[in-house]
């Protein structure tokens, strides 16, 4: 551990995955609620069109590349907004347009050598500098600020955008915004894992993060949580394993995205063994549905012919009679109480 | 007319209004005004207009021609959009994502408040009145997902009631939803009915929302046909069918 953070290159390194890790999925996950996973790895080939020409001017390409994935960002935007069909061809034409000229002109300035353009597509993390580092720390923190404000009103427009429109928010300029942040982290992995990869870091996470939560609070949270560990992870595992370190990363967050389906599968097997289904009835308990409620820790429960129905999912839960039998986890509780009617058929009841 | 009490100036006042879709019209030429506290059912067969004209009251549809009044502001200058909430009619909630019942819900709360103001408290028990409206408030923290298709109809009308908006126009509340659902659903509207909420609904039937609706209008070919009560609708549909006895016989 100590050996690496002694290299000046590897502290950059790190602290630049840092940064990404934090970023890339925060952006990602409205991009994975649009239903838009693949918008990320479009930008990046019309990044690498940007690159080319900061690398023809000798001007920094990390800036060309900025100022090319945020225009591509906001044409792509207005292209939805006018809602054309023809749109998703205009789309295809600027991604692969952009890619087949980042490498024709980049090839074209530096010969047939392709390090290089192979470092921008899969990422040269050792070749960050102090500079660059210092720039994609401040990209990240505008990244990091904007969405933490505007999460409410990006999730508001990337969940029901028709609603968003009828209830006075403007649905476009969030989208541009959104745009312009997926452009930003492009540019900011770029390094990092490179430009042909970075969408992995946007939406895998995020993926993962879906199986271990229940709220959009809670899945942005273990999103990031995930996204700086296969980042931060992916770039030591690298060092010493001697591997290329984006795909390194983008391979250890693909292995939690598994241990997230695995645990969260299991986190379900384990609270359906754990409780019991209430039988089926199509009445639907609430206030003045006609059953006694009663207050039961966080929710209320319903008094249905003698027994406690809550609701849970899909279905009514059936609740010890007494209060304190399964506030007390020793005795049993809900899981040791009478097993009464639990049938293959209830647990169909399940949806997910 | 000028009996000294004047009537309350209409929610929605339409004069030879038209709406449509890109530049092109869909619904011509309608003449309307609802008054305060009216439940107003818009039928209509598939293709007819009827959504066009409702959603043409939220500017989600074109404006084309005549005047457009709502809440006695012409619609283009009317500036606070969530006096009149919207119930769309949609089968997924949040999109590609987990979402719980009061994060949807609190979205309807955004377009109230500057873009930098996180929600406050005032927010929150918005929230919780606006569920307990619709008789969620015990599912508040439930993924969405793990409702049934009513309930997630009611998160839908708990998300337009959260604003307190004055008038509710909702686009077939009761398609899709199994029978229970319905019954619920129809108790909903009826308290929103009787606490004197102005209503504007689109559906394919009348029979989940009877006893609620006050006023029916019918939309075809993308014009109103009838404008009337429930029991004169039904009289005019008798007629009708009748009419079109005698022409086969």
């Amino acid at each position: 551990m100590s050996d690496m953070l002694a290299l000046d290159f590897m502290r950059n390194a790190l602290l630049a995955a840092l940064v990404v890790g934090l970023a890339a999925p925060l952006v990602g996950i409205f991009l994975v609620q649009r239903r838009l996973s693949l918008v990320g790895d479009g930008l990046g080939h019309v990044a690498l069109a940007g690159v080319a020409i900061g690398v023809v001017t000798d001007s920094s390409p990390v800036w060309t590349a900025l100022v090319a994935a945020v225009l591509a960002g906001v044409v792509i935007e207005l292209i939805r907004a006018r809602g054309r069909t023809s749109g998703d061809v205009a789309l295809a034409l600027m991604f692969y347009g952009g890619l087949a000229a980042g490498v024709v002109i980049i090839n074209k300035v530096e010969g047939a050598q392709t390090a290089n353009l192979t470092g921008y597509l899969f990422g040269s993390i050792t070749t960050t500098t102090r500079s660059d580092v210092a720039v994609f720390t401040a990209l990240s923190a505008v990244i990091v600020l904007v969405t933490v404000v505007l999460r409410q009103r990006l999730f508001a427009v990337a969940g029901d955008e028709e609603f968003a429109r009828a209830s006075g928010l403007p649905v476009l300029a969030l989208n541009i915004v959104l745009a312009v942040l997926t452009a930003v982290t492009v540019v900011v992995a770029m390094r990092v894992i490179g430009l042909l990869l970075i969408s992995a870091l946007m939406i895998i996470p995020n993926a993962a993060a879906q199986q271990l939560s229940a709220s959009f609070r809670a899945a942005t949270w273990w999103a990031v949580g995930l996204g700086v560990v296969s980042s931060v992870g992916g770039v030591m595992t690298s060092y010493y394993a001697d591997t290329a370190s984006g795909g390194t990363i983008v391979l250890l967050a693909i292995a939690l995205f598994a241990l997230a389906v695995l645990g969260g599968s299991l986190r379900k097997a384990v609270a359906t063994a754990r409780h019991r289904h209430a039988e089926r009835h199509l009445h639907e308990h609430g206030p003045g549905c006609g059953h006694e409620a009663v207050a039961h820790g966080d929710h209320v429960d319903y008094l249905h012919d003698g027994h406690r129905h809550a609701a849970h999912e899909g279905h009514y839960d059936e609740h010890a009679d007494h209060p304190s039998a399964d506030a007390d986890p020793g005795s049993g509780g809900v899981a040791g109480a009478r097993t009464g009617r639990h049938t293959l058929g209830d647990r169909e009841e399940v949806t997910r | 007319m000028s009996t000294g009490v004047s009537a309350p100036p209409p929610v929605v006042d339409l004069r030879r209004a038209s709406f449509g879709h890109l530049g092109r019209p869909v619904v011509t030429d309608v003449d309307l005004a609802i008054a305060p506290g009216q439940v107003v059912a818009v039928l209509g067969p598939n293709g007819s207009g009827k959504t066009t004209l409702v959603t043409g009251l939220l500017g989600l549809s074109d404006h084309l021609g005549g005047t457009v009044e709502v809440l006695g502001t012409p619609l283009a200058r009317l500036r606070d959009r969530t006096r009149i909430g919207y119930v769309p009619q949609r089968h997924t909630l949040s999109g590609g994502v987990r979402a719980t019942v009061a994060e949807i819900v609190a979205t309807g709360l955004l377009a109230t408040r500057p873009w930098w103001r996180p929600a406050g408290r005032r927010g929150r028990e918005a929230v919780r009145r606006a569920l307990e409206t619709v008789g969620l408030a015990d599912r508040a923290r439930f993924d969405v997902d793990t409702l049934s298709g009513g309930q997630q109809r009611r998160v839908l009308i708990a998300r337009a009631l959260v604003a307190d908006p004055e008038v509710l126009v909702m686009d077939e509340p009761t398609a899709g939803v199994d029978e229970a659902s319905q019954k619920v659903l129809a108790g909903v509207l009826r308290g929103l009915a009787t606490s004197g909420t102005t209503m504007l609904v689109v559906t394919h039937e009348l029979g989940a929302l009877r006893g609620t609706v006050d006023r029916v209008l019918a939309v075809d070919a993308g014009h109103l046909s009838f404008d009337g009560t429930p029991q004169e609708y039904a009289a005019h549909q008798a007629e009708r069918a009748r009419a079109a006895g005698r022409e086969d016989a």
